[in-house]
């Protein structure tokens, strides 16, 4: 038999499993604690709130390779240190993102299998990033034209990135 | 308005029991997490900023041209709930255990007046944006999600990176901030002990299952929830659309341990069905457990064919009201376990009349 793992008394007879990326974790409790375990007697259609942080902290700060790529004095607008980013495994802003810099990426790519948005984007933002990669697209142009010598051309590409880059201040 | 009728009314959109697949697909969720910039996330904010949070959506929500876009909407700060009215939003699914369990005057629900969308505000995220529908309908419920955080971030100033989308407070929640999930009823894929080969076939796809197991028993009431893991690099509607096929997968697994079951041991699985509606209909005293086989059995039965005159709206509902917060509403007082049993056996014996 076995004992319910939270007050080792009663037999385990709620037994929980989650899978993550190939990652079992399992819970076992007694009827008592699963009833006051934290969203286990209400879990469906719901992320269960008992491991993920915990088990993200884990990720996060259990092997110093893995915080290695992580070089940040913290986030400026919320105050959240690296070291505590990886006791929570929870971000303190949205500004967090950018303030850890791109050591991040490393480790988005490791939980979700990549680091780079493909989907919707708020239209609020899309106009402005609409315009990014245009000028992005317009510089690598821009420089063709200046191996092939084209300087009339090249001329004509410079004017349409500096208008688009004031548009966008 | 609708906040009131939610708490009084067990039904609620989800558990319509018409759509595809609805006898063995439950409900369909999409969820969407958002953030507003620079306000610091809900776990680490203080009160004055959390309200300040709350008043921008609820404003929102409220503005005459959100309802035009998206419908009749009500909002309520969860402080001016009672505990046990939470509780019984959080069995309807509206919100989540962990926003029920925090008080405070930051804590807002925006809900549709069909109850079909939720906005929790201040939950991890500043808002989720929930939609729930019947049976297998997640494109349905994506399309409308999606509409209605269009209807908000033409309001609010939504926290996005171009790199990294929609920036949540937690990393796994990244990305499109989306998480689909269904709830499915595969009481013949645990019967016939397919359950951990098809779960684990599922997680090397990128899903999470997850279901109350008890030992002996069988799984409680044979439910379970199917998510997808990943939020970042595929785009909504491969989330959408990977999570729906393999729904399809789940399903035909699930009608062939079936067809199994009727071929084989039909006089057992009769048996089984018909004793539980004999529990059902007679006992006077039911825990939550045992209501909970007999009904995932009877809804079984029914989906089946065996049993006729049961309504599978009704079954629905009865997850619901047979929850102790629910059970206590209608009783209209905190009740005991002991009367909650008693209370219980007699709504399972009415619905069923
Ligand atoms: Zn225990
Ligand atoms: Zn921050």
């Amino acid at each position: 038999m076995m004992f319910c793992q939270e007050c080792q008394k009663r037999p385990a007879t709620v037994h929980v499993t989650r899978i993550v990326n190939n990652v079992k974790t399992e819970l076992h409790l007694c009827q008592e604690c699963a009833k006051h375990h934290e969203g286990l007697a209400f879990s469906f259609n719901f992320e269960p709130n008992f491991s993920i942080h915990k088990f993200l902290a884990g990720l996060l700060g259990g092997s110093p390779l893995e915080m290695a790529p992580l070089q940040s004095p913290g986030c400026p607008n919320c105050g959240l240190s690296l070291a505590r980013f990886g006791e929570i495994g929870r971000f303190g802003c949205s500004r967090c993102y950018q303030a850890f810099g791109d050591g991040l990426e490393p480790l988005l790519r490791r939980l979700q299998g990549a680091s780079r948005h493909a989907g919707k984007v708020p239209r609020r933002v899309g106009g402005k990033l609409g315009v990014r990669r245009e000028i992005e697209k317009l510089r690598e142009e821009l420089q063709q034209a200046i191996r092939q010598e084209a300087y009339e051309r090249a001329a004509e590409l410079r004017d349409r990135i500096r208008s688009l880059e004031q548009g966008l201040e | 308005m609708s906040i009131e009728n939610a708490l009084k009314n067990p039904y609620t959109k989800w558990m319509e029991g018409k759509g595809p697949y609805a006898s063995i697909v439950i409900s369909s969720r999409v969820r969407l997490a958002r953030n507003l910039v620079d306000y610091p996330f809900p776990h680490v904010q203080n009160r004055d900023a959390g309200k300040k949070v709350a008043f921008l959506v609820r404003d929102a929500v409220l503005d005459p041209r959100f309802r035009q876009q998206v419908g009749g909407v009500d909002f309520v700060f969860l402080n001016e709930l009672s505990p046990l009215d939470r509780m019984v939003l959080v069995e309807k699914h509206l919100i989540s255990p962990q926003h029920a369990a925090e008080e405070g005057p930051e804590r807002g629900l925006a809900l549709s007046d069909d109850e079909a969308v939720s906005i929790m505000v201040n939950e991890e995220d500043h808002l989720r944006i929930q939609v729930l529908f019947p049976a297998l309908q997640l494109e349905e419920a994506w399309e409308l999600a999606s509409g209605v955080d269009d209807a908000l971030e033409s309001r609010l100033e939504y926290a996005f990176d171009e790199r990294y989308g929609y920036l949540t407070c937690c990393p796994t929640n990244v990305g499109t901030g989306l998480r689909a999930s269904v709830m499915v009823h595969l009481p013949a894929v645990a019967m016939t002990n397919q359950a951990n080969r098809l779960f684990t076939a599922l997680s090397k796809l990128g899903f999470v299952v997850r279901g109350l197991y008890g030992e002996g028993t069988e799984a409680r009431g044979n439910l379970f929830q199917v998510s997808n893991q990943i939020t970042l690099g595929p785009s909504e509607e491969e989330i959408i659309g990977n999570l729906a096929s393999v729904c399809r997968q789940i399903i035909e697994q699930e009608e062939m341990a079936r067809e199994k079951l009727r071929k084989d041991a039909l006089t057992q699985l009769e048996d089984m069905v018909f004793r539980s509606y004999g529990i059902l209909s007679n006992a006077y005293i039911i825990s939550s457990e045992e209501a909970m086989v007999h009904l995932s059995n009877v809804r079984l039965g029914l989906d089946m064919g065996l049993l006729r005159n049961v309504n599978i709206r009704k079954l629905n509902e009865l997850l619901v009201e047979i929850r102790p917060a629910f059970l206590q509403k209608l009783a209209g007082e905190e009740i005991d376990a002991f009367k909650r049993d008693f209370k219980r056996a007699e709504i399972i014996r009415s619905a069923l009349a």
